[in-house]
């Protein structure tokens, strides 16, 4: 019984993740200018790597862990290189 | 104890799915760089927090190499959320000037 519960749970978290992940990609393809475009862009790679996470512990496998990881590492290095990128208009000077 | 895990993990993905929704409707820029750290600091520590109780019960003995995604987060989201500030300050700047 507890398990079908937090199945259920887990269920749902997920679909709010996959919904947060809806609501920045409407901000990676409307917002007025590039570096909301940016914000929204590190936005759904945070959602991203928590949707992982959260199917990862809905699987009962660690192996999406690792997944995780790498998902938040290339997030970080994408949007520093953007935000460099809109500040000096070269990444590596 | 699963179900513990579970109610933080929702907890985590309700505060990362209104910091999305903030994204969409806040007015400026400024005012939408606030909503998002939500779901970056409490959001990834509650669903790491979860991830740790499941698996530490699931395997029976305590794993912690989740703190590895949170030390990262801790220390990157600052840095990335000050480029970009940063650069949109210096935007806007180019933009009066010319």
């Amino acid at each position: 019984m507890s398990h079908e519960l937090s199945a259920a749970v887990l269920w749902l978290a997920q679909l709010l993740l996959g919904l947060a992940m809806a609501f920045a990609l409407y901000r990676l393809l409307r917002g007025p200018r590039a570096h909301d475009r940016v914000l929204a862009l590190d936005t759904l790679y945070v959602d991203a790597m928590l949707l992982v996470l959260a199917h990862g512990i809905a699987a009962g496998t660690a192996l999406y862990f690792e997944a995780a990881l790498v998902i938040g590492m290339l997030g970080f290095v994408s949007t520093t290189a953007l935000a460099k990128f809109l500040l000096r208009g070269e990444v590596i000077e | 104890m699963s179900t513990a895990a579970a109610v933080l993990v929702l907890a985590g993905a309700l505060l990362a799915f209104i910091g999305s929704l903030g994204l969409v409707r806040m007015r400026s820029f400024y005012e939408r760089v606030h909503p998002p750290t939500m779901g970056t600091t409490l959001g990834t520590g509650l669903i790491l927090i979860g991830s740790m109780l499941y698996f530490s019960a699931l395997e029976s003995r305590p794993v912690l190499h989740e703190i590895l995604i949170g030390v990262f987060m801790t220390l990157s989201t600052p840095v990335t959320y000050m480029l970009l500030v940063r650069a949109a300050l210096h935007r806007e700047r180019q933009d009066r000037g010319s």
